[in-house]
Order: structure tokens, then sequence, then C-alpha cells
């Protein structure tokens, strides 16, 4: 027999499904050629609804269902960042897929299963369960990656990351079955208490490297980021702003939870190279792109990068420095993806860096909202940007890695070439060709605002989300 | 009255910001935003007036303190404080940017809503630099300057705006990333961001692996600020940033940031590792006496004003640093001093060519000739700051260049005798200029009908011009509360801060008359008691 407090450890997944099977089953009933705005409202009362259920947890901390399911403050903490991404991202969606002419409902519907998943995945603490968690994100996002599918590149973009995700998706699952082979559970905590009792097999060394090559995809560090910039170059800008921050934040939550706080063998100089290599491939990428989608791609890898940092930094200060980081990631990134699907336009017609030329003239708020959020992936001071990346250099050198911050130190300054010739065309060039800016709606509007005041919050008053960051790295290693 | 003297470094540091924020929701009237932007400039500077007026003179260490926890993990502190160095620093900030506003009146005439709110928040990002005591929200604000200023180059500059505004922002990000490395490696031992806590810890002995990694955190600080500066290799990004600029970006890049960097150097490169800058003085002197040459000699075939003006900077800020690395008393003086005149003349000299540009929109010299006889007031004005720029006595240049001088001798004769012949060719580089660009016939049609400056140039630089004359008469005024802020920095330096006391020597680094030397010799002797 299930216990109840089961079922509100589970909570907020288990409203946001609801809320999914609603929106799936009010779209037949509305009028085939209206716009679906209904059904982004029901989506946003859905994730509302599950934020209050995440807001009614912390009184019950624990595991559940016979130990597949941890609710902790660490799962709290990506539920609610999570959730926030999928508010945002729904609220963009509003005026995009009126101005793209997408009429599909299941766009919502797969949005809140995708977030559904990602929740899963923060709060899982048996591998398989995690690996049904990562499907249930992957597959909603590989679909929402071909929305636009009167466009080739969104069909490509879709086609690809579901081939390759598939692909990586298997590495991930071999690297489970290993596990299981050398360890005898697929239980977190019965891996960790192997790991920190016993000598480490061969098999574990394969099952964690398989299983870092897995996951490794979904954040898309280095060398497995190559599917990166093709995908968000075709999808729709709004998914964009989901898939780069969501399942991202999701995988790091895995690779906090499954590898990193369990003491995974072998663990160290894998991250140590695949943070190297992330932040170095990526910002080197970025620097000659003339697409805006594709260069913020190229910058989530380098980000990815820097996150990994962290990684390979101590456990205590190198969690909590990679949980504010995807915090603030999520933030800054949404909000670029969000400025840059409304500035698009039908088609996504306008995504170049000429497109971008007189902005600031044309459509100040817009381009100073954007100018910020690009500030904050810098790395300037009062954005949320630049304390992550100061508490992952700092808890870096206190863990004495000074070869990988330097190589971070350096790729920052790199890294802020290319962002700010974004703000270059947008201040300091004259516009060629007359890009046209539609009013912003409220959706938007809200949006906006919602990203903005997190990317500037964590930037002025990071005490509190840090502490909890704390909080939550001391739950996940006890 | 408690309550402002308390909080007095917050209200000043972030009255500009308030006044940004509310331009921000202001209606786009020009005549208004200009106005507003004036207003607040004004206030900012009568709050920071207050400091002046309740400054204990004659004490070291840090007034006005302020220190509150802001983020317990990492323990960062809100910990701001000004001592007498830092104190003028602060006036000199708000003291410009009211002119600045003025200068800007006319010569901005697009855009002028966003001009004048990262004019403000360049204010409050510039201030806080100079009163941040801790390391971190030092570096915040240290950052915190560079965004307004490379968009105020950019959008509203001329010519190559977008290369210079670009250069300026690389070349100082990517040196200030090393200072990031080193403040954090300085965390990571010490547990703290506090600059006089961690400056306790160093001098006790009590951070572990300090003795190795001195050199290179020297160095990191070191590169951050001798790009600022700019010290002679990594100079290059100034004349760009300078040409390019308008007008009021010019006068704050000479007047202020590049004290940003003079100012770093001497409060925490002397003060958190006085072995190190000992023993790296001898090569940074060296940078420094090329400088001064070097800038001295290419300003002088300069074909633009503006930077040939720009090159002069090079030129001048080589003595400060001269100053600051002969660790004597009078060196550092003097070259505190000279940071403060430097602002001042420099800053005036922007704003007179900008007051060219305005009318003629070149500054190439060739274009000009025997100006002197269409724009009489612009000329006397020019003539008057010129001088005070190439260190007439009586004027503010004088004053710090002979201190800084003096300084130099005292440390090694060499360096002095080397130093010295860049007083001459600042003499040189900028008398030939004002021959060239006022004096004989007109030799341009157009320049024969120009227009002499208008009653709001002329309240935009007659307080420099006031400023100038008192710096160079009275400048006991500034350096009774600068001496002993310096000789608290120079307390590490022990055994150097005496020589201050001896009269000044003879040397032949004094161009004045006799009259003025006396004069020089006697304020020496006032600071020795």
């Amino acid at each position: 027999m299930i216990p109840a407090v089961d079922y509100i450890r589970i909570l907020p997944e288990l409203v946001l499904s609801i809320f999914g099977i609603i929106v799936m089953m009010v779209d037949p009933v509305l009028p085939e050629q209206s716009p679906k705005k209904p059904l982004g409202v029901i989506a946003v009362i859905g994730v509302l609804a599950a934020l209050a259920a995440t807001a009614y947890q912390p009184g019950f901390y624990g595991s559940a269902f016979y130990n597949t399911v941890s609710v902790d403050t660490f799962s709290v903490f990506f539920h609610v960042v999570v959730l926030l991404i999928a508010l945002v991202v729904i609220l963009i969606s509003f005026e995009y897929l009126d101005v793209q002419r997408i009429r599909s409902g299941e766009y919502y519907a797969l949005v809140l299963f995708g977030t559904v998943g990602m929740m899963l995945m923060s709060a899982a603490v048996e591998l398989v369960l995690i690996f049904i968690a990562l499907e249930i994100s992957s597959i909603s996002t590989y679909i929402l990656a071909g929305m636009r599918r009167r466009a080739a590149e969104s069909a490509e973009a879709s086609l690809k990351y579901f081939l390759l995700g598939s692909f990586a998706t298997a590495f991930f699952l071999y690297g489970v079955a290993l596990i299981f082979g050398a360890t005898g559970t697929t239980n977190v905590y019965g891996i960790a208490h192997y790991f920190q009792t016993q000598q480490a097999s061969v098999l574990a060394y394969l099952a964690v490297g398989l299983m870092f090559v897995g996951l490794g995809f979904k954040v898309a560090s280095a060398p497995f980021h190559v599917w990166t910039p093709d995908v968000y170059e075709g999808s729709p800008a709004p998914v964009v702003a989901l898939m780069s921050t969501g399942p991202k934040a999701a995988a790091f939550a895995v690779l906090l939870r499954v590898l990193f706080a369990t003491g995974a063998p072998g663990w160290f100089w894998m991250v140590w190279v695949s943070a190297a290599l992330s932040m170095t491939l990526g910002n080197i990428g970025a620097l000659v792109q003339q697409n805006v989608k594709r260069l913020l791609a190229y910058s989530s890898i380098a980000h990815a990068g820097y996150l990994l940092v962290a990684f390979a930094a101590a456990k205590q200060v190198g969690i909590s420095a990679a949980i504010f980081y995807a915090a603030s990631y999520a933030a800054m990134n949404v909000g670029a993806f969000a400025v840059i699907g409304h500035f698009a336009s039908e088609g996504e017609k306008y995504v170049t860096l000429d497109d971008y030329a007189g902005l600031g003239r044309r459509s100040p708020l817009l381009a100073a909202t954007l100018t910020i959020f690009l500030l904050s992936l810098i790395g300037i001071p009062v954005t949320g940007g630049f304390f992550a990346k100061f508490y992952v250099f700092s808890a870096a050198l206190q863990s004495n890695l000074v070869g990988l911050t330097i190589i971070g130190v350096i790729n920052s300054a790199i890294a802020a070439y290319y962002y700010l010739r974004v703000i270059v065309y947008m201040y300091m060039r004259d516009e060629r060709v007359e890009a046209p800016v539609a009013r912003i709606p409220a959706g938007l509007g809200v949006g906006l605002a919602i990203s903005l005041v997190a990317t500037i919050y964590l930037g002025v008053m990071p005490g509190r989300v840090l502490d909890y960051a704390i909080q939550s790295a001391q739950d996940l290693l006890k | 009255m408690k309550f402002i003297n308390d909080n007095i470094l917050t209200i000043v540091v972030f009255l500009p910001l308030a006044g940004a924020i509310l331009l921000a929701f202001f209606p786009r009237r020009d005549r208004d935003v200009r106005y507003f932007a004036l207003a607040v400039s004004l206030i900012t500077l009568l709050a920071s007036l207050h400091l002046t007026w309740y400054f204990v003179r004659g004490q070291s260490g840090f007034q006005y303190e302020e220190n509150v926890p802001w983020i317990p993990h990492p323990n960062i502190h809100y910990h701001m404080g000004v001592d007498g160095i830092s104190l003028w620093l602060v006036i000199l900030t708000t003291f410009l940017m009211p002119l600045c506003v003025l200068i800007s009146w006319k010569s901005i005439g697009d855009r002028v809503k966003e001009f004048f709110i990262l004019m403000l928040v360049l204010e409050t990002a510039m201030i806080g630099v100079f009163v941040a005591l801790d390391l971190f929200l030092f570096y915040f604000f240290w950052e915190a300057t560079l965004i307004p200023m490379a968009l105020l180059i950019g959008m509203y500059g001329h010519g190559r705006k977008i290369y210079a505004a670009v250069k300026f922002f690389l070349y100082t990000m990517i040196a200030s990333v090393f200072m990031l490395a080193a403040i954090l490696w300085l965390y990571a031992r010490t547990g703290s961001f506090d600059f006089v806590t961690i400056q306790g810890m160093i001098q006790s002995g009590q951070v572990s692996g300090f003795g190795n990694a001195a050199l290179w955190l020297f160095l990191g600080f070191f590169v951050a600020f001798a790009v600022k500066v700019p010290l002679f290799p990594v100079h290059t990004w100034l004349p760009d940033a300078h040409v390019e600029a308008p007008t009021a970006g010019s006068v704050l890049l000479a007047g202020v940031l590049l004290k940003m960097g003079t100012y770093g150097l001497l409060r925490f490169n002397l003060g958190l590792f006085p072995e190190q800058a000992r023993r790296n003085a001898p090569w940074i002197i060296a940078l420094a006496i090329i400088g001064i040459i070097y800038g001295a000699l290419v300003a002088m075939i300069q074909p633009n004003i503006k930077r040939l003006v720009a090159y002069t900077s090079v030129s001048h800020l080589g003595f400060v640093v001269l100053g600051i690395f002969s660790f004597t008393q009078l060196g550092v003086d003097g070259a505190v001093y000279q940071m403060l005149s430097h602002g001042i003349s420099t800053g005036a000299l922007f704003m007179l060519l900008g007051m060219i540009y305005d009318r003629r929109h070149t500054y190439e010299l060739s274009e000009f000739g025997g100006l002197a006889t269409p724009m009489p007031v612009f000329a006397t004005f020019f003539a008057f700051i010129m001088l005070s720029s190439v260190g007439l006595p009586l004027l503010n240049g004088f004053v710090g260049e002979f201190m800084v001088l003096s300084g130099a001798f005292q440390a090694k004769q060499l360096y002095g005798i080397l130093a010295a012949t860049g007083v001459i060719w600042s003499a040189c580089y900028l008398l030939w200029m004002y021959q060239r660009v006022f004096y004989g016939n007109v030799t341009k049609p157009v320049n024969s009908s120009l227009r002499d400056i208008d009653a709001r140039e002329r309240v935009s630089l007659w307080p420099l011009a006031i400023a100038a004359l008192v710096m160079g008469v009275a400048p006991m005024l500034w350096l009774h509360s600068i001496d002993p802020a310096v000789s608290a920095a120079l307390k590490q330096f022990s055994g150097v801060t005496q020589a201050a006391v001896l009269p000044a020597r003879n040397s032949p680094a004094a161009p004045g008359p006799p009259l003025h030397a006396d004069f020089a010799r006697n304020g020496v002797e006032v600071i020795g008691r």
C-alpha cells in the first residue's frame, strides 16, 4: 500500500500532467482555425498550480514510491527553476505562435509534459525512473523542435535532435545497465554506498563514462555538442528558450545527483577535459557566427563548460555553485531568446546580426532588455551571470583548480567579444534593412519582466538563493 | 545630520543612479532631460561637498566608513570609505560631471535621453570605484564603468567609433579578468574580500602560500591598472578611444577613468604587495619614463589635435606612475596631486576641443590657423588651460610635476633627469600646437566667421579655470588631507618616508623662476610640520 504522503511528494508532477491532459482534451473542442491562446492560458494556470504544489512540498521532505523519488531542497530548487522556465516560455509563446501561424494546440501540452519529465529528473533517485523522465522530456522537445513545420530547417532540427538524442539516450541506458552489473543496484543511494565502500571495477568506470556521454549530449557539452547549433537555429525561438535551459538544468541535476554527489570513479578528468573543451570550442565557434540563434547556441555550449568547471571542484562548494549557475543561466538565456523570438517576426526572417543593426533606435526598450541579458551572459556585475561565474571560479580556486580557472577566465574574456558584437550592432550601426518591430504584447512583457527581475535579483541580492543552493548541496551529500 | 553623515557615501554614489532610473521614465523632451541631468549632477556635487566639509584633515585612515554585510557566502561586505586620496578623486568626478552635462547641451542632439542615462550610470560607477573598500565591491564598480563608457563612445562618437569602443572594452575587460583571478585567490586564502582585513593578514603573514603567489597577484592587479592608466606598451586603446569619443566622454575618460588605474596602483598594488612593488619598481618606472618621453614625442607630430591631447595623457600619467613608484612621500603626494590637476586641465582641454569641433566638425590641425582673431575669448581660455597643462608655475600642473620630479630625484637621480625632459617636451608640443591653431593669419576662409564661445560654454569653462588657478596658488588646501593618507600608504615602505621632511633640492626639474621654487619648498616644509 502506498502511503498518501507519497502522492504529495510528486504533487507538482501530477498537477502538471493533469493540466497537460486537460489541454489535450480542450484542443479538439476549439474551432480548428482559431488561435489556441485559451490553451496557453490553461497551461499557465497549470504551471502556477504546480508552483503552488512545489511551495507546499517543503513540509514533506523524504522519499516516496519505494525509494524511487526523493523530495529534498535540491529537487524543490530545480522544480522551481524548471517551472519558472516553463512559465516564461508559455507566456512568450502566445505571440510567437500567432505570428508564425502555428495552430497546434498540442504545443502547450508538450511543453507541460516536457516540464513534467524535467521535474521528475531532478527528483528521481532510481536510474530506471531517471531514464523514463529523461525520455519524457526529450521526446517532448524533439517534437517541439519541429513545430515550424513549414520550414525545412525546423524539420531538420527536429530530425537531427531526435536521431542524435536517441543515440545519446542509448548510451545512457547502456551505462545504467553496466552500473547495475557493477554495483548490483540501480538506486542512487545504493550506488553511492558502493562507490564509497568498494574499489571500483573497470565495469564501473565504463558505466560512468557511458552515462556521462548520454547526459553530456543533453547538456550540450563538448565533445557531444555538435548538434546544438543546427538544432537551435532551426527550432522555434521559444522552444530554444526552453530546451537550452530546462532539459539542460534537469540533466545537470541528474549529473549532480547520480554521478557527482555519489563520488563516481574517473569523474574528475572526464569533467575537467569536457569543461575545458566546451568553454574553448563554444567560444571560438561563437566568434564567427552571423546568425544570432547560432551565436547563442555556441554560447550555450560555452556556458555548459563553465558549469562543468564547478563539477570538477570540491563537492560542497562545487554543487552549490553549479546549482546557482543553472538558475541564473536559465534566467538570462530564456530572456535572450524571448527577445530574439519576438524580433524574428514571421517565418523567423530576422535573425542575423545585420537585422539587429539599429535596433537600439527602433525599439529602445527591447534593445535595452536584450543588452542586459547579453551583459549577464558576458558576466558583467549587477547581473546574475556575474555572480554565477564568480561562484564557479571561486569554487574552482578553493579546490586548487588553478589551470581550469585560468582557462575559464580567459574564455570569458574571449566571450565578451561576440556578445558585445550584438550590442554594437544594436546601438552603434545604422540599419541596413528596415526590419519591422511589433509592439510588445502583454504575455511577452510579463515573461521578459520575470526573466529580467530574476537576472537582476540574482546579480544584486544573490544571498538568499545561494544560501538555498548551499543547503541543497548539503542535503544532497547527506 | 547623523543619518547623512553615516550614509553620505551611499548617497553620493547612488544619487546619479537614482537620477538615471528616474530619467528612464522621463518623457522624451530633450530640453527637460538636459535640465534634469544637470540638476542631478549638481545635487550630487553638493552632496559630495559634504565630504570635504566634515572631513577630518590631517588624519590618516578611512572616514565616513560604511560597512554592512551584503552577501553572506562568500563573505562580501558593502564596505565603503574615503581617505585623503580618494576623497579628492570623488570630488573631481562630481565636479566634472555637471560641466560634462553642460558641454553636451547642444552637441548631443540625437538619443539625448539615453546619453544622459549612460552618463549618470557612469558617474555612479566611477565614484563607487574610488570609495569601495571591499575588493569585490571594487571589482563590481570597476567593471560597471566599462559598459556605459563603451556605449558612450560607440553610440555618440564619430569616425571609427565602433572600432574604438570595442577596442576600449576588450582591452579593459581582458586586463581586468586577471585582477579578478587575483582577487579570487586572495579570497580563497583569507576568507575575506575586505581590503583592510586582507592587508592586515598579509602584513602579519597569515596568508598561506603568499610568498610564492605574491608576484603573480601583484601582476594580476598591475595588468588591470596598467591598461587603464595607460602605461606604455598597453596604451594603444587610448588615442583611438579619445579621438572617437564624444566630448563629454573624452573629458570623463581623461579626467576620471584614467585615474582609476593610478588610484588602483596606489591603493592595491602598493597597499597589498609592498614587497613586490619595491622589487618590480625599476621596470615599472622604466615603462613610466618611456611613456613620458614617448607620449610627448608622439604627441608632437600628431596632425589631429584631439589625438595630440590624448597622447599628452600618456605622458602626464607617466609622471603619476613615476611618482607612485618612487615610494617617497613627496613623489606620491605629487602623484596624487598630478592626478587631480591632470583631471582639471586635460578635462578642460577636451572641452575646449569639443567647442571647436561643434563649430568645424574636424580636429585636423591643418584646418585651423589664426583662430585667435575670430575667437578671442576662446583663445584666452585655451591659452590659460594649455599653460596649466604645460606646468607653468602658479597653475595646477606645476605643483604636481614638481613634487613628482623631486620625489624621483630622491629615489634615483637618473629617473628625475629623464623624466624632467618630459616637462620640456610638453611645453614644446602644446605651445607649438597653440601657435599653429591660434596665431598668424586666418588660413581658411571658413574660420574667419566662427562664433566666439557663448555664455553656456563660458559657464562650463570658468569653474575649471578657477580650479586650475587655485590649485596652483594654494596647493595646501588639498595636500593637507592628501599628505596623511599618503604617509599611511607608505608606512610599509619605512625608511623613505622621512625623506619628505627634507627641503627639496634645487633641482633642474623646476623650470620656473626661483620665486616659485621657493614657494614650493616652503609648501613642502609646511607638509613636513
